[in-house]
């Protein structure tokens, strides 16, 4: 398993592409970025489903920034009427969805790339926990992933204000005003947020700056950190061994492959079954059952007609249920405050997983009964969690078990599921990890 | 386990919805029956579009319908010069206001914004426009089952006749219209499914165009599975 570098041949041959690719190698780490990052970048060799996931964020994470791109092309920020009594923004999108060349299909792609995205990186996330890929060393790719996280729920956040439907603008009012909950500051820091009294042109304006430059920033520099820090230690693998402490004669891991051709050729595949499904929900169901697209946003914001039900968009709704379990008023501040405080917790919690997990071994494959159990009632929490969040309060399991206890008792798992893994973690059993990687 | 595992990633929270709401009939899908489109193009602009925009849709738009731009002009252009001039109410929205109470909703999205977890936006117009009856106690003399307290009146009451809400709080047919129940359904089916067609004109392209996107993918997935196999030979 030689470098596969093919273009390195033409150096030095006298030839044209040898002497440009030598004259920018003087200037530019161009032929030892590509070394260092694909070519000569050794991952483990047994890489399974679910590591297809880093990629294939990357990859709608393009799909964002270039139909984005397009999308600011024609759309407006605009919360004034125009002549037929519609919101600028609102028929702005409309505009593209029938006017603009393809618009239709460039919108999709985005609103159905917004749920897509997260789809991919809870399944990445869950990977990590399912190999403790966050274990030492690699504890800051953690933590930068979590920073992702969060501007990505930020970005998600303000872009869903752009369109002006009536849940772009009451789930921004709801949210905003959780912020009012803080003691003190809570009034004027909600109005500064918004720039208004209400959620309006100012709060559009700026919602859409923070949406098309300033978290997309963020992200991208975070997202390099993120694959800097995981080339600087080399990947995680689902046997949870490192693969750098055996080595051949060269100092190439024995259980490495470089990433490319092997990972590109193997990502491509990936890549291809996530387009057909992409292509499925964008061709055939870009409104995914009310929960890509929210039928209600299809009505222009009306800031005097407050909608029933409320309900963010899905992959907010684990966390939505965090914050509407918390119904007590503690040490007299408003309960909306803690429910604020429990949100932003079970987000930032996850950051500190290195140093909660004390097992011996990371991987699923080597961990007991207690770790097994305990992750997939996590998950189950979750996602249940997560349904009743796209619920109202009032929902009742068929009909009859209401679901505020039930959402308690699920909130306080998740949190539980953490706070209590220093000990759990350590009691549990666990097999001897392998020496080298399993295929 | 790990079978488990992604089961359970996968499966979405298994609970039975609750929600019990108002029967809904289900809309006959006329999107693939232009002569059907066509007459409910003619119902709306005869009946809604005194009140009721369409202002995302363009007159010309009307062409995919199968009418030319001439039969358009003459039998559905009522208030616009140019062909190219989006189906829009002659009244100003806040004139509508002021005559109304609120002014009456575009009706471009109103067949996507209709639609919930348990019916589509379809049957929900279905319902609803099949639904009104005589109220003396409404400003409009008209109520609706589906809409309670709605502030239209019921436009199409010609051709349906006049409904009464009978003792079991059922919709009752009290003096007869122009056109049997049968024909009434008929024809607002035929508005709902333009109402539908508005709500996306390109939807029957996209849904096309899909089946296109997803051969192509095929056949790019049976290139690069193999590729895959083929580089991933030595790799033991």
């Amino acid at each position: 398993m030689a470098s596969n570098t093919s273009f390195e041949k033409y150096k030095s041959d006298g030839s044209l592409q040898g002497n440009l690719l030598e004259w920018f190698d003087a200037r530019f780490p161009a032929t030892s970025m590509w070394r260092g990052h694909l070519s000569e970048y050794y991952a483990p060799k047994n890489f399974n489903f679910w590591y297809f996931f880093g990629s294939l964020a990357m990859l709608v994470l393009v799909i964002q920034i270039v139909t984005g791109i397009f999308l600011v092309m024609h759309y407006k920020p605009d919360a004034s009427l125009n002549a037929n009594g519609i919101p600028v923004a609102f028929a702005s999108v409309e505009y593209i969805m029938r006017d603009v060349s393809w618009g239709w299909l460039i919108r999709y792609m985005h609103s159905t790339g917004a749920s897509a995205f997260f789809i991919v990186v809870y399944l990445h996330m869950f990977r990590g926990l399912l190999y403790g890929s966050y274990r030492q060393p690699r504890e800051l790719i953690w933590i930068f992933g979590c920073l992702i996280f969060l501007c990505l729920m930020a970005e998600a956040f303000m872009g869903y204000l752009l369109p002006w439907g009536q849940m772009s603008f009451w789930g921004a009012q709801v949210i905003v005003n959780l912020f009012s909950a803080i003691p003190l500051v809570g009034e004027p820091l909600s109005i500064w947020i918004r720039g208004d009294f209400v959620v309006g042109d100012a709060t559009l304006n700026r919602f859409f700056s923070f949406h098309v430059i300033a978290v997309p920033l963020v992200l991208l520099g975070l997202v390099a950190a993120h694959i800097l820090a995981l080339h600087e230690v080399g990947s995680n693998n689902p046997d949870g061994v490192e693969i750098k402490k055996k080595k051949d004669a060269n100092g190439i891991p024995l259980d490495g492959i470089p990433f490319h051709p092997y990972y590109s050729v193997k990502d491509i595949v990936g890549v291809v079954v996530f387009l057909m499904v992409f292509s499925i929900i964008v061709f055939f169901a870009p409104e995914g059952g009310g929960y890509f697209l929210e039928y209600n946003n299809f009505i222009p914001a009306d800031p005097l007609k407050t909608p029933p039900h409320i309900a963010p968009v899905w992959y907010f709704t684990p966390y939505y249920s965090l914050l509407r379990a918390m119904v007590w008023p503690l040490f007299g501040i408003d309960a909306k405050f803690w429910g604020v405080v429990a949100m932003g917790a079970g987000v930032v919690i996850l950051a500190f997983l290195p140093w909660l997990d004390r097992s011996p071994v990371k991987s699923i494959r080597y961990r007991g009964p207690i770790f097994k159990t305990l992750l997939t009632l996590f998950v189950i929490a979750f996602a249940i969690l997560g349904f009743l969040g796209t619920q109202p309060p009032s929902y009742a399991f068929f009909g009859v078990i209401p679901s505020a206890p039930v959402a308690q008792v699920l909130s306080a798992f998740y949190f539980l599921f953490f706070l209590t893994m220093p000990w759990w973690s350590k009691i549990d059993k666990y097999k001897p990890e392998p020496d080298r990687v399993t295929m | 386990m790990k079978k488990l595992l992604t089961a359970l990633l996968f499966a979405p929270a298994v609970a039975l919805a609750s929600g019990a709401g108002i029967h809904l009939d289900k809309a006959p899908d006329v999107q693939g029956d232009k002569a059907a489109l066509q007459s409910g193009a003619k119902t709306f602009v005869n009946y809604c579009m005194n009140c009721h925009g369409l202002s995302y849709v363009r007159y010309n738009r009307l062409t995919e319908l199968g009418l030319t731009e001439q039969q358009v002009k003459d039998n559905l252009m009522f208030t616009a010069e140019k062909i190219g001039e989006q189906m829009r109410v002659a009244a100003q929205p806040a004139e509508q206001k002021l005559w109304f109470g609120a002014a009456p909703p575009d009706l471009s999205l109103i067949a996507r914004s209709r639609a919930s977890e348990e019916a589509s936006g379809a049957d929900w117009l279905y319902t609803y426009l099949r639904s009104f009856y005589r109220d003396q106690k409404r400003p409009t003399g008209w109520n609706n089952t589906v809409f309670e307290n709605v502030g239209m009146p019921h436009v199409l009451w010609e051709l349906q006749g006049q409904q009464i809400l009978n003792k079991e709080h059922k919709l009752e047919l009290s003096v007869p219209g122009k056109l049997s129940a049968e024909e009434y359904n008929k024809q607002v089916a035929d508005l709902v499914g333009f109402l539908v067609w508005a709500g996306e004109p390109g939807a029957g392209f996209r849904k096309q165009l899909g089946f296109g996107v997803l051969g192509f993918l095929a056949v790019l997935f049976c290139v690069a599975y193999p590729m895959k196999k083929r580089f991933w030979k030595d790799v033991k």
